[in-house]
């Protein structure tokens, strides 16, 4: 186990680090110290654009995949009353995750393009002329599939939380004569933080890290820190590469630590 | 029994409509994927035939699908195995105390939550360096496995953290020995798990891309040859392909709800260890 970690996790990252601090010619990479892919990088708009693009697309999730999440455990948890249905439910809504994301990616352009079905629909309803181009390849759709892949991550640590609430603290809370919103707001949504919190970690995490989404959902028309990276790879440009990846790391860990200042992973397993 | 309140049909009709935007999409390619030959990327049908699915069986101009089928295949069998072995044993490390467990610990954490595109990266570099040539069984196993293996740990914790030690206790007032106790009371209890944690472990490689990209080499993976089509493909073939390896997907969810079935049937004392953590 650590074996493994060690030499495709920790190995890999202080790769990066180092390569980081190479030279790059057009064709190849050469060993030397400096800071000139730092200095490029932040040196450069564009980076601080991306970096910004990166942090509104991980809010944005994070805020729509919360509530949803929410939403969506509080029902299965609270609403649905025997643990047979229960299962069932949740299996329904764990299922894709077991399958391609690409797939599920790809499945949402006959959706949304021009002559998509969303258009199509909106201009027999006659709610729309013309059909609307933001729909496909834009920060809408990009944001749409996010949502769509990782809602998933923040419904599964908040059911557990929500599982595990004991339920007479509920009747005790309605007997204590709270209203249903009452009993939410104090009872519930404290006792669920710590699923909040590894939800949380998850997307924001996967959001950030993401370059395959953006880049499929836009078209290539936006770009995300990984999207950034990736091209620097294409173009065979690892130092510059490598040095954007460890900022990026360093960003998700910086977010990460914050996070984990407020709940204890492992006890709440 | 209590009438149902308003909120519970609020919550109802907001659960099926979350459903519906997760498996709609799913839907209508399966459907567009029936195209017929003259048909395009989005509706309206254009007749309905199996003409891209045969299309599918034959030569392609571009890639190697059912070579990348294959090697996604094996490779998820491998990471599978690997992944419910490690993480049995990991499991049962972590139950004591020893020198670096926390270290240990937040590395599998830090390894779930790392943008992976940095290890595919990072690895990829370390070959390229190296010297060797990336290959995906051996660069592109080691970069799944840091992503199947932290979900295997962290399964694997979840059960142990609900196991009752009373009974490996009993086992050994019995006289039976370290092994016998893991082999007879340990391990059929956690059995419903590991099938948990290999199926996370082969469905999770069989769809991983990005940490593949830069480790896999010249044999492209599944999900990177669909991927290469995205590019250069425009034809209902696409959907074609996806509705099979989502069904694929299906059939080996399926199959490993089965014998969870088969298992927790067999055994009249069903323990509850496998549910709750799906």
């Amino acid at each position: 186990m650590a074996l493994i970690l060690l030499a495709f996790l920790v190995g890999p990252i202080i790769m990066i680090v180092i390569v980081s601090f190479w030279g790059a010619t057009e064709y190849s990479i050469y060993p030397a110290f400096q800071f000139d892919n730092y200095e490029f990088l932040f040196g450069s708009s564009v980076t601080y654009t991306v970096f910004f693009n990166t942090f509104k697309y991980a809010a944005i999730t994070w805020a729509l995949t919360l509530t949803i999440g929410f939403t969506v455990a509080y029902f299965l948890a609270f609403e649905v009353r025997t643990l047979k249905w229960q299962i069932a439910l949740f299996l329904i809504c764990t299922i894709p995750f077991w399958t391609s994301n690409i797939i599920r990616m790809i499945s949402w352009i006959p959706f949304l393009g021009r002559n998509g079905l969303a258009n199509t629909t909106l201009i027999s309803w006659g709610v729309i002329d013309e059909p609307l181009e933001w729909l496909l390849f834009s920060d809408f759709s990009v944001i749409l599939a996010f949502v769509h892949l990782y809602t998933l991550f923040m419904v599964v640590p908040i059911f557990n939380s929500m599982m595990r609430i004991d339920r007479s603290l509920i009747e005790a809370a309605r007997d204590g004569g709270a209203s249903g919103w009452q009993t939410l707001r104090h009872v519930i949504i404290p006792l669920c933080k710590p699923g909040i919190m590894i939800g949380t970690i998850f997307v924001t995490t996967l959001v950030m890290g993401d370059f395959i989404t953006v880049r499929f959902m836009s078209g290539s028309q936006r770009a995300n820190v990984g999207r950034l990276i990736s091209n620097d790879i294409s173009l065979l440009q690892y130092p510059s590469a490598s040095a954007t990846a460890v900022i990026l790391l360093a960003t998700v860990l910086i977010v990460i630590g914050l996070l984990l200042r407020l709940v204890d992973i492992r006890k709440e397993l | 029994m209590e009438r149902r309140s308003r909120s519970f049909y609020i919550l109802s009709a907001f659960f099926a409509l979350f459903v519906l935007f997760l498996y709609g999409p799913i839907v209508t390619i399966g459907i567009l994927s029936f195209q017929g030959p003259q048909g395009g990327l989005t509706f309206p049908m254009d007749g309905v035939s199996l003409y891209w699915f045969r299309d599918l069986f034959q030569e392609q101009a571009v890639g190697d699908i059912w070579g990348s089928f294959r090697r996604s295949f094996t490779l998820g069998l491998i990471v599978m195995v690997t992944t419910v072995v490690v993480s049995v044993l990991g499991g049962l490390a972590f139950r004591k105390r020893f020198g670096g467990a926390t270290v240990l610990f937040y590395l599998a954490i830090a390894s779930l939550v790392i943008p992976s595109i940095l290890i595919s990266l990072g690895v990829g570099l370390i070959y390229n360096q190296l010297g060797l040539p990336v290959h995906w069984a051996s660069s592109g196993f080691g970069s799944q496995l840091t992503w199947t293996l932290p979900f295997g740990l962290l399964i694997m914790f979840a059960v142990f953290n609900r196991f009752d030690k009373s009974f490996e206790e009993a086992a050994r007032d019995q006289g039976a020995s370290a092994w016998q106790t893991f082999a007879y009371v340990v391990l059929p209890i956690i059995a419903p798990s590991l099938l948990g944690v290999a199926l996370f472990g082969f469905t999770l490689s069989y769809d991983e891309f990005a940490r593949t990209l830069l480790t896999a080499g010249s044999y492209n993976t599944l999900p990177l040859e669909i991927f290469g089509m995205t590019t250069n493909v425009t034809s209902p073939v696409i959907f074609a392909l996806g509705t099979l390896t989502t069904l694929f997907s299906f059939f080996i969810i399926g199959f490993f709800f089965l014998a969870l079935w088969l298992i927790s049937r067999r055994k009249d004392t069903s323990s509850d260890a496998g549910k709750g953590m799906v």
